[in-house]
């Protein structure tokens, strides 16, 4: 038990720290760098991230799993289906999976929660195009998770995102009262300091899991 | 009429270029610039979705139905993405492993869908083509000129061809040593964050 529990521990903590989305895959960028204005707004996002993430690399496994690989389609006892390989709908079965769960995720929650769909509304319809969850589906993929390991990996990888962009809009905050060069204002400098934020991160890259 | 044509393909190359300006299609300018040949390939294939895309979009822009609009530009931008990746896979095998999920991920870069959004939904299939064809063609050029700087400094080789000689290296007893930390993320942010200021300070933009 305590050897499973360990193994699920150090697949967060890779997916947080060392081989974080973000910062080490440069997935996610273009909602970071237009977000990370505000610190409340960038919670937001983050929250709406690791909620989406959590859903999708999951459900997209099930999809990978039973209905695209080669052969997947065995469970339906067709004979002659065992050859059949989709696995060139790929994109696409990934990327309708998660705007129907973005959309749905919204009128749940619209229901539901309307407290919870206030503060993420705005965030949603975004995050159906935001490179961080469909990578997170295609990480899942390439690396052969399982369903629990791909759940673990989803939700992790989003707060590895979510801390990330809820630091840097710290940082922004702090950087509106310095004297920046004129065309280094805005994105350049935000690049600039994501790099050095990347790099503390690298540090992480010592620890042996 | 020749002046638009003009201005609607060579803006997005310096003035208004989709990286430095607009912002758009971050993630892969800094992925896939580790190598030259790599970034070179993705530049293709970015240009080659992006063109068909538009047109496709802008050939459509009357039918599309502007609630679902999204999911169908998502769908539009997945198929030929699709096309792209069996292509590279067919012809590019090794580079095509080498990009691994960044050809999947042009379906949510963000230049093809901003340009579909704002372009090609509201012009006629001609001006989509030309908007396509410069915007890929801004990226592809920020995209090469950072992988050069890159691959320079952090391996000493531009495609995969040595530049330095050997005997300057500090292992055959010489001086010089490869920066690795260009390799890595931090290195793609820096180079990416100067190019930026050089681009703004030329055509004289200040963000606000």
């Amino acid at each position: 038990m305590a050897e499973v529990l360990e193994h699920y521990l150090s697949l967060a903590t890779k997916a947080i720290f060392i081989e974080n989305i973000l910062l080490a895959y440069f997935l996610g960028m273009c909602s970071f760098l237009a977000i990370s204005k505000k610190v409340e707004t960038s919670i937001g996002l983050g929250m709406a991230v690791i909620f989406v993430n959590g859903i999708t690399v999951p459900l997209n496994w099930v999809m990978k799993t039973y209905i695209i690989s080669p052969g997947a389609l065995k469970w339906t006892n067709i004979s002659g289906i065992d050859k059949v390989d989709l696995s060139f709908l790929k994109y696409i079965v990934f990327i309708a999976i998660i705007a129907a769960t973005v959309q749905l995720v919204e009128m749940l929650l619209d229901k539901f929660s309307p407290s919870l769909y206030n503060s993420l509304g705005i965030f949603l319809p975004l995050i159906a195009v935001n490179c961080a969850i469909l990578g997170s589906s295609l990480f899942m993929g390439e690396r052969g998770y399982n369903l629990a390991e791909s759940t673990v990996f989803g939700i992790s990888s989003g707060v590895g995102f979510a801390m990330a962009i809820v630091m840097m809009s710290a940082i922004r905050f702090k950087l509106k009262y310095s004297n920046v060069p004129d065309g280094l204002k805005g994105l350049g400098i935000t690049m600039i300091l994501t790099g050095l934020l990347s790099m503390a991160y690298l540090s992480f890259s010592g620890i042996q899991l | 009429m020749s002046t638009k044509k003009n201005s609607v393909f060579s803006d997005p190359l310096i003035s208004n270029n989709p990286i430095t300006r607009q912002v758009l299609g971050i993630c892969s300018a800094l992925a896939v610039t580790v190598k030259v040949d790599v970034a070179m390939v993705m530049a293709l294939a970015l240009i080659l979705v992006l063109t068909l895309s538009n047109i496709i979009i802008s050939t459509l822009r009357k039918k599309i139905p502007s609630t679902i609009r999204i999911i169908v530009q998502l769908m539009v931008i997945a198929s030929l993405v699709v096309l792209a990746d069996e292509l590279l896979r067919a012809f590019l095998f090794d580079i095509s492993k080498q990009l691994s999920v960044f050809v999947g991920l042009i379906i949510t870069n963000c230049i093809v869908m901003g340009r579909a959004e704002a372009f090609a939904m509201q012009n006629p299939p001609k001006y989509s083509l030309l908007d396509g064809l410069g915007n890929g063609i801004g990226y592809g050029m920020i995209l090469i000129i950072v992988s050069v700087i890159r691959e320079v400094l952090g391996s000493g080789s531009i495609m995969n061809i040595s530049i330095f000689p050997a005997s300057m290296y500090v292992e055959n007893g010489g001086w010089y040593v490869n920066n690795g930390l260009m390799l890595l993320a931090p290195g793609a942010f820096i180079v990416l964050g100067l190019l930026i200021w050089i681009q703004r300070t030329v055509t004289n933009y200040i963000e606000e």
